[in-house]
């Protein structure tokens, strides 16, 4: 069968690294096709010179045996190639129906696109609203806004980077009903995925990228997880191992927090209540916007609570702010890195000062010990194989994985009693996830307490020794992650959305 | 004490010329901020216009001619803002404040010679009957052509933000400009456009405090009206009625205020000249408790990546 979509010898060089050198691959028709790399491998860059967002310096793509260059987003539209992104690109304030109008060239008056919607939305067992408010969409919900617009162009290729890393279980499974279906009826698919189960289940190929390089290819369905994530990482892979410890004291207990959200767009805890003792892992699993940021900011100290809704060691911790709580030795690591877990324009030294100065002893009588801050950084990154070229560099030059690194590396190092994580992995490559782990399950060992916040739930049965669920603002009761099933999870996870339609 | 002196068709009417320099600055500056952009040279852009508006008019003899110029005054300067904020990617606070001092200077260098002298007068509307109507003729239809503008540009905007690709195109930009750049929208030209619409806006709302308010040229005798204007936009909560409602209850209570000055109440002056602030605030503070936000993207840089 000819390809729909060939790529032959594709180079974009950005200052001080090559991006992509010498990519070429073939998808043809009804493939699906996945393209598998570490962060920074290059799958980024290659999909946005397909999706005309980005020129190669050097190749030739073809799309139907003709030449291929798409000089914006709006030419690679119309030549067929939609795209789901990674971070939604949607308009929270707008509604379903408009977001979906601005992916389009010509749309249709708002009547009669909503009508379409509707129908796409049916055909494909994906349901969706288009009146509704994208700010108050779950992610799923979102991506499915994403999906349908594409959808609506009728494409030939469909671009989908990390597509699942935001869903639950179920809604996985109807993401896939929905892609076969899509490959069934002759569109090719790109997936992109550092999931390796999930290209297994459903890729027909992929191409693996190294280092900007094509390293390998192969059958997913015929090659083992393993052997794909070796040739992804290029050498062979530990996984994190908890050592053998047993559970001491409750150190930090929550008991019936009710918090309202700071935000217009943010879900409200109800009711939420678990201890976490010395030497535990509690990981607690749900799709993002269902109270993890509220979680995470009222056990920071960020956002206040009522007396006695969490206590250290049976002490309140009502009246304590961020800082009186590192002291105490309660410290957090929230998801987004830059600009909430670092200053983007604040150099690694400074960075490591704004949380260690209290635990660490960097600032006496108000003035700072800079000498002692930047040992303290650099303990950091030679403790967490940081990649940068010294503590003096700003927090935004290091890419996500190893700002990652840092973030979790400078509350791990404060030796803290309790550790409050958020996405601890989020958007970081498998070798540096797996280092995080494992400082994670080593901080366990060492008599800390460990509250994972997590959407991976493959992470948090690898590192937690109990599982809650967090869904709409409440969370369910913890249990033994030992013998839990996907299935539980899933059921755990409150259910997907519009689970009805799982099998169209 | 006499509140008999005061005619309340006139009184009416009044208020509603006084809301105009507001409204067409507030107009201007809300379709700005909707594309993400936050311009505080709003008073520096509208003294720009009074004084050009002033000078072409009085050079020509045309009021009409002086808007023009007036909204090509207040324009170009507006594009001194989008060079800075587009291309230089420089900071918007600064380079608005940077704005507001330039338009003030310039517009005293460009009127030395025109102090004193007494503008050609803008006729009102003909309407013909219309404006016989007792009562209502001389309150509603009883105006010069830029109070008509001013409401035409309300309900054009609202309209045009509401119903049309163009206006959505535009809140996108303004909402997550990294997301409309991903789809293939020119944000950096977009926002110039809008940028440039908003001192055009300006220059009108200046020209008029010169031409028809006032009427003619003294140095900074804008007197802060952009900056009420730019208050406006955000307790009106970035929609075109309530800017419209925010104008005329400012401008309206202005008059009142004067009117019950020049009649004796026994108020302090000081509490009068402070009602507009208090009163708008009140009312606009309270129609903004529903889920009203500003635009997401509103205020940042945009560097387009990747």
């Amino acid at each position: 069968m000819n390809p729909l979509l060939s790529l032959n010898g594709l180079t974009k060089a950005y200052p001080g690294v090559v991006a992509n050198d010498d990519v070429s691959l073939e998808i043809a028709p009804g493939e699906i096709h996945a393209l598998l790399g570490e962060n920074g491998a290059g799958k980024s860059t290659l999909v946005k010179m397909i999706y005309g967002l980005v020129k190669p310096d050097a190749g030739v793509m073809q799309m139907n045996g003709a030449g291929f260059a798409p000089v914006d987003p709006r030419a690679a539209r119309a030549a067929g190639v939609g795209m789901v992104f990674q971070h939604f690109s949607l308009f929270d304030a707008l509604s379903v129906a408009e977001n979906i109008a601005l992916g389009m060239e010509t749309p249709p008056p708002m009547r009669t696109l909503a009508a379409r919607i509707r129908e796409v939305s049916e055909t494909y067992g994906l349901p969706l609203s288009p009146d509704r408010v994208v700010g108050d969409l779950s992610a799923g919900e979102r991506q499915r806004v994403e999906i349908i617009r594409c959808l609506l162009q009728d494409p030939k290729l469909l671009i989908m980077d990390e597509p699942t890393s935001v869903l639950t279980p179920q809604e996985v499974e109807i993401l896939f009903e929905t892609l076969r279906k899509l490959s069934a009826e002759g569109t090719a698919i790109l997936y992109i995925s550092h999931k390796l189960e999930e290209i297994r289940a459903l890729c027909d190929a992929a191409t693996i990228l190294r280092g900007g390089k094509v390293v390998g290819t192969c059958v997913p369905r015929d090659t083992s997880a393993r052997a794909m994530a070796e040739m992804m990482v290029g050498s062979s892979l530990a996984t994190p191992k908890a050592a053998a410890h047993a559970a001491g004291n409750v150190l930090l207990s929550v008991t019936g927090l009710l918090v309202a959200s700071p935000s217009a767009f943010g879900m409200s805890l109800k009711d939420v209540s678990f201890d976490v003792r010395a030497g535990e892992v509690l990981g607690i699993g749900g799709v993002a916007g269902n109270g993890q940021d509220e979680l995470l900011a009222v056990l920071s100290g960020e956002l206040p609570c009522g007396p006695g809704m969490v206590r250290f060691k049976g002490d309140d911790l009502a009246k304590a702010g961020p800082e009186a709580r590192r002291g105490l030795g309660v410290l957090a690591a929230p998801e987004e890195r830059l600009g909430h877990a670092a200053a983007p324009n604040m150099s690694l030294t400074e960075n490591a000062m704004l949380t260690g100065a209290a635990r660490e002893g960097l600032a006496r009588r108000g003035m700072l010990d800079w000498r002692k801050t930047r040992d303290f950084a650099e303990r950091i990154i030679s403790g967490f194989d940081v990649r940068t070229p010294g503590p003096e560099n700003a927090a935004r030059s290091l890419s996500g994985g190893n700002l990652q690194k840092f973030v979790i590396g400078r509350e791990v190092l404060q030796k803290p009693e309790v550790l409050v994580v958020n996405q601890p992995t989020w958007g970081v490559d498998a070798a540096a996830a797996a280092a995080i782990r494992q400082a994670l399950l080593d901080l366990a060992a060492d008599g800390s307490a460990v509250v994972a916040i997590s959407q991976d739930l493959d992470e948090l049965m690898e590192i937690s020794d109990r599982f809650a669920a967090l869904n709409e603002g409440r969370l369910s009761a913890p249990r033994a992650t030992a013998g839990l099933d996907v299935e539980q999870i899933g059921l755990m996870l409150g259910g997907a959305h519009g689970m009805e339609v799982a099998h169209v | 004490m006499d509140l008999s002196s005061i005619n309340p068709i006139l009184l009416i009417a009044a208020m509603i010329a006084a809301a105009t320099p507001i409204l067409l600055a507030a107009i201007g500056e809300l379709v700005v901020e909707r594309a993400g952009v936050l311009n505080l040279g709003v008073e520096g852009m509208m003294i720009t216009g009074a004084v050009c508006g002033f000078i072409i008019a009085v050079n020509t003899g045309s009021p009409a001619m002086g808007f023009v110029a007036a909204a090509v005054g207040g324009a170009v300067l507006s594009l001194l803002f989008a060079f800075l904020t587009q291309v230089a990617l420089a900071n918007q606070v600064a380079s608005g404040l940077a704005l507001t001092l330039f338009g003030l200077g310039l517009s005293s260098l460009m009127g030395q010679s025109y102090v004193g002298i007494k503008p050609p007068r803008a006729e009102a509307t003909p309407l013909g009957p219309l404006a016989d109507i007792p009562i209502i003729g001389p309150i509603i239809f009883g105006h010069d052509l830029m109070v008509y503008i001013g409401l035409a540009l309300v309900a054009g905007t609202w309209a045009v933000l509401k119903f049309t690709r163009m206006g959505l195109v535009l809140r996108a930009v303004g909402e997550n400009h990294d997301a409309a750049h991903a789809l293939g929208y020119k944000v950096k030209r977009i926002r110039t456009l809008a940028i440039l619409f908003g001192g055009a806006c300006a220059g009108l709302g200046g020209a008029y405090i010169s031409l028809i308010r006032v009427p003619q040229w003294t140095e900074g005798m804008t007197a802060g009206v952009g900056w009420i204007a730019l208050a406006l936009v955000v307790f009106a909560s970035w929609k075109p009625w309530r800017v419209l409602l925010g104008a005329y209850l400012f401008g309206g209570i202005t008059q009142l205020q004067l009117n019950l000055q020049g009649a004796g109440v026994a108020i302090p002056v000081e509490y009068l000249a402070m009602s507009p602030y208090i009163v708008t605030i009140i009312v606009l503070v309270i129609l903004s408790a529903d889920k009203s936000r500003a635009p997401g993207s509103l205020g940042r840089t945009f560097h387009a990546s990747g």
